[in-house]
């Protein structure tokens, strides 16, 4: 194998699992370790650097981070990555005169169409730059799913009102209460370049299904009913409440139909409820609230008497999976259900639609009816001054990946507006230093704790039931969150070696907890993973491998397991083996927007 | 400096017969310098009797005083130990050995501690044939007073300091040949390959063996004229590589004939030994000397195993000792009384 090439920032990278797995790669460690110091603001200025909307986020995000957390393959849990951001932004002190301001004019201007996180992504990161940025929203505020379709009682609007401020405060001018209906006409009032983050806005129905027409007035779809309720358009609904589908918006359509006056709410889901797309935490969220969830129930007909819904049947299923991967849902052949209810909400998908976009604007659609976009990392359309992110983009994701298109789609504007290429962008912005304090200390607590992770105390279920603007999740107090963060492991803190020091005295190999180290003679990868003290076999995960040391070995160090507990580089006589902080922030439009020391 | 090693481990690391893995074999996390050849050979010894299944609870850990003495406290951290006086493990070690034959003894010793003060009692363990491994953690100085010349101590090898050792330097395991040791090995710290399956051999020889480890101190003597540096030591080793294979597993390696050499131990073990030269015998005293004398007249570190007599007796046979250890007989058994004495005397008679 060949040896590491560690000037590579990607091969670092790689080795942060979370920040890896973040689509906005929030430098993780780095803020949880600033949690840890109680310098709650400047982990909130870190986070809200790279994604944005930390207090939103720290209630709602997705979390990729936290099933590639290192912490979860040397236990059982991971670090609780998500609610210790959530920390950051609830104990922050006042940061609105540390965040930039809008640049000096410089003479160009962008629309923004819809007013979700990717578009608010594009604005923040193009205002300090001078651009004249126009908002345009059919709602009467900003942020777009992130108001309409998560409910309060996961998300205050109070956090999500100050967070958009933050960026409409940068002399956003906001076109709201407006729906876009023409991209030709957007494209005739000179703007420089046209950013597209409108979001999947269609809800998925089922209008084959017998029944759908009659029971029209009791069955809703799913998203539009949130965003009716968001916007208090709707403030009841029946007893007793089926729920299909088995993603995060069924989760908070039958969360939310408990606070409006369903006793008897159900979610019923063709799938197995493995197989769910919704998070687990939000699964198990709704099961605290009394909702059951009925899995391999496949819909099969709305039944109507005397012109109203009565309620649903369905047939049963069970899941075969082939050898392909593919999985198909074969009925067991009992007698079809009946589940008796008021009202059916559909939450069963969403898809993109453009009808506003014209055909002539050159703008061209592939036939999943998502834009066609140069890759995804310019979100540059057909017609070359629009761009596309977001849901909009590649169809329904969630916030941080709309964030992560943000950023991207920002710094393709720049480029385009200044007349530059776009596939010449900026670097991602590096650092790697060492952490040596003394003769075997190092700048970070390297020693990793063994506490199980905490577990976020929850508001009392009758009273947050009463109420859709009571928030459930309390979030941490600080000693809590101080041993949750002493849980991270700092893999940013990397082991780097360099083997033109080694003397092959075997030490690290020796005293290496998780025995990732081993010395041994080089070969192809695969023979190399079988040969190790411990063989690695998480491919996903590198081999660190030197170059040819004096005995004809090399090093090679699988990074699956390490705890990065510095062992290793304290036993090292000749520093062979530093513990350095890596430190890396995706490329931005503009870089550099905090200042945290 | 971290006193604490983190309680995580690989979640797929192997186990042996026993159910434990190498962690259950561990001790304290070590205080000597980083990088010392020591701790590489504590290494070696954790891995040996995980290798080997071992239960931790059979074997008993001795030492005198010195770097290398203070090592049984970094390995074996659920075994017995003893930490004796200044060059007087041996005494100690046969005390124990001939009081309770069933545990497996592990003498850990340095060149100080052996070559020099301990000197006396070293020979007559080796005389006894008692029944231990003895190990010395050779690094030619005296790290612990801040690096002089030890008695093991090449001839023009140069210190620290710059001054060269103007004596001959004591060669341990050419002594222990010549005194009739039954095991003699001589090994490297840096070379686990060779020591593992040497440290296996020696545990389940029945006797007294014997094992030079040379252990570059990494502080005061990986100098440039050293002898005994981690890089003089290799590049002037001239290693015979050794397998061993326990009685129950199924021997796999291949040799050449002619260059390789089987020896089955009286448990059933057997050592596959890479010979340094076709003529070599394991078995021979006169050619485990000429090959030591010769590798040391070229300058070469001459490492693997030497000699090995395995059918060698040890202190216990030969002085027709209790086969129970003290510590499961009775009152009665261990102080039969005066009339048994009196029928003894009156044999004498």
């Amino acid at each position: 194998m060949r040896a590491t090439d560690t000037t590579n920032p990607e091969y670092f990278h790689k080795v942060v699992d979370c920040q890896y797995a973040c689509p906005a790669h929030t430098p993780v460690p780095a803020y949880i370790r600033l949690i840890a110091q109680q310098r709650y603001t400047d982990a909130y200025l870190i986070n809200w650097e790279s994604n944005v909307f930390p207090g939103v986020l720290g209630r709602t995000c997705d979390r990729p981070c936290e099933p590639a957390c290192r912490r979860g393959r040397v236990e059982e849990e991971p670090v609780a990555i998500c609610r210790l951001k959530r920390v950051a932004a609830d104990f922050k002190d006042e940061v609105a005169e540390m965040l930039p301001k809008a640049g000096p004019p410089n003479g160009k201007k962008v629309a923004l169409i819809g007013a979700g996180p990717a578009s608010l992504t594009v604005a923040r990161d193009l205002a300090p730059l001078g651009y004249e940025l126009h908002l345009y929203d059919e709602q009467t505020k900003g942020g777009g799913f992130m108001r309409s379709q998560i409910p309060s009682f996961r998300l205050p609007e109070s956090v999500l009102d100050e967070e958009i401020g933050y960026i409409l405060d940068m002399g956003i001018t906001t076109v709201f209460n407006t729906y876009v209906d023409s991209m030709a006409d957007m494209l005739t009032k000179g703007y420089d370049a046209v950013f597209v983050g409108s979001g999947a806005p269609k809800g998925r129905d089922l209008p084959k299904l017998p029944g759908r027409k009659e029971a029209d007035a009791n069955i809703h779809i799913g998203i539009n009913w949130l965003a009716s309720v968001a916007f208090e358009h709707i403030k009841e609904i029946g007893k007793r409440v089926i729920v299909l589908g088995g993603g995060n918006t069924a989760m908070d359509c039958c969360r939310t139909s408990r606070r409006l006056g369903g006793e008897d709410v159900k979610v019923i889901v063709r799938s197995p409820f493995e197989d769910m797309k919704a998070s687990p935490w939000e699964k198990e969220d709704a099961m605290h609230e009394g909702i059951p969830i009925i899995d391999n129930h496949v819909p099969r007909e709305f039944v109507v008497e005397d012109g109203k819904l009565v309620g649903m049947t369905f047939e049963k299923v069970k899941a075969v999976y082939h050898r392909d991967g593919r999985r198909e849902l074969v009925p067991t052949g009992e007698e079809p259900e009946f589940f008796p209810c008021d009202d059916v909400l559909v939450a069963i998908g969403q898809e993109n639609a453009f009808p506003w976009i014209e055909k002539e604007t050159g703008i061209r659609f592939t036939s999943w009816g998502t834009p066609i976009i140069n890759d995804d990392e310019t979100f540059q359309s057909t017609r070359k001054e629009v761009f596309f992110g977001g849901d909009s983009a590649f169809g329904p994701s969630n916030i941080i990946t709309a964030v992560a298109h943000g950023h991207k789609a920002a710094v393709s504007i720049d480029l385009y507006c200044q007349g530059k290429d776009l596939s010449k962008r900026p670097p991602p912005d590096v650092t790697l230093v060492g952490q040596k304090m003394g003769i075997h200390e190092w700048s970070y607590d390297s020693i990793p704790i063994t506490d199980e992770r905490k577990i976020v105390p929850l508001e009392d279920l009758k009273k947050s039931l009463s109420d859709r603007m009571v928030e459930v999740e309390l979030g941490f107090d600080p000693e809590t969150a101080f041993i949750e963060a002493e849980r991270c492991l700092n893999c940013d803190a990397q082991t780097v070696f360099t083997d033109s020091n080694c003397i092959e005295c075997d030490a690290c190999a020796d005293i290496c907890p998780t025995s990732c180290i081993t010395f041994t003679q080089n070969a192809p990868e695969k023979e190399l993973r079988g040969k190790l003290i411990v063989p690695a076999e998480n491919p996903e995960q590198d081999l660190y491998v030197s170059g040819k040391l004096p005995t004809g070995r090399v090093m090679v160090k699988d990074e699956d397991v390490c705890l990065h507990c510095g062992l290793c580089a304290e036993r090292c006589p000749t520093a062979a083996w530093d513990m350095q902080m890596f430190f890396y922030n995706v490329s931005k439009a503009t870089p550099n927007l905090v200042d945290v020391k | 400096m971290s006193y604490y090693k983190p309680k995580f481990q690989h979640p797929k690391l192997p186990k042996n017969s026993l159910g434990y893995t190498v962690a259950d074999y561990d001790g304290s996390i070590s205080t000597l310098c980083a990088g010392c050849g020591h701790d590489s050979i504590s290494a070696a010894i954790r891995n040996a009797c995980f290798l080997s299944s071992i239960p931790p609870h059979r074997i008993a850990k001795l030492s005198g005083i010195g770097c290398s003495s203070k090592m049984p406290t970094y390995f074996l951290g659920r075994s017995h130990g003893f930490n004796s006086v200044h060059g007087r493990m041996p005494s100690v070690a046969t005390g124990a050995s001939v009081a309770n034959r069933d545990l497996i003894y592990l003498g850990v010793s340095g060149d100080g501690d052996t070559a020099s003060i301990g000197m006396g009692q070293f020979v007559h363990l080796i005389r006894r044939n008692v029944n231990m491994t003895y190990i010395v953690a050779n690094n030619g100085c005296y790290g612990l007073t801040k690096g002089q010349d030890s008695a093991t101590a090449d001839l023009g090898s140069v210190g620290k300091y710059g001054t060269q050792n103007p004596f001959e330097g004591i060669d341990l395991a050419s002594l222990a040949v010549l005194q009739g040791a039954s095991f003699v090995a001589r090994s490297f710290s840096g070379d686990k390959e060779q020591l593992e399956p040497l440290i296996r051999a020696a545990m389940a020889h029945r006797g007294f063996a014997f094992i030079d480890v040379v252990s570059p101190c990494v502080t005061f003597a990986n100098n440039v004229g050293s002898t005994k540096s981690y890089a003089a030591t290799r590049d002037n080793l001239e290693a015979m590589p050794v397998d061993f294979v326990p009685m129950r597993e199924e021997i796999r390696t291949q040799y050449k004939e002619g260059s390789s050499q089987t020896v089955t131990l009286h448990d059933g073990s057997i050592i596959h030994l890479h010979k340094a030269s076709k003529d070599h015998k394991a078995d021979s005293r006169e050619d485990a000397l000429m090959a030591l004398q010769a590798a040391d007249r070229t300058g070469k570190v001459l490492t693997g195993l030497l000699y090995l007599d395995p059918t060698s007796q040890d202190l216990n046979h030969t002085l027709e000792l209790a086969s129970q250890p003290l510590n499961s007989m009775g009152k009665d058994e261990l102080c039969p009384g005066s009339r048994v004495l009196k029928s003894i005397n009156e044999g004498l008679r």
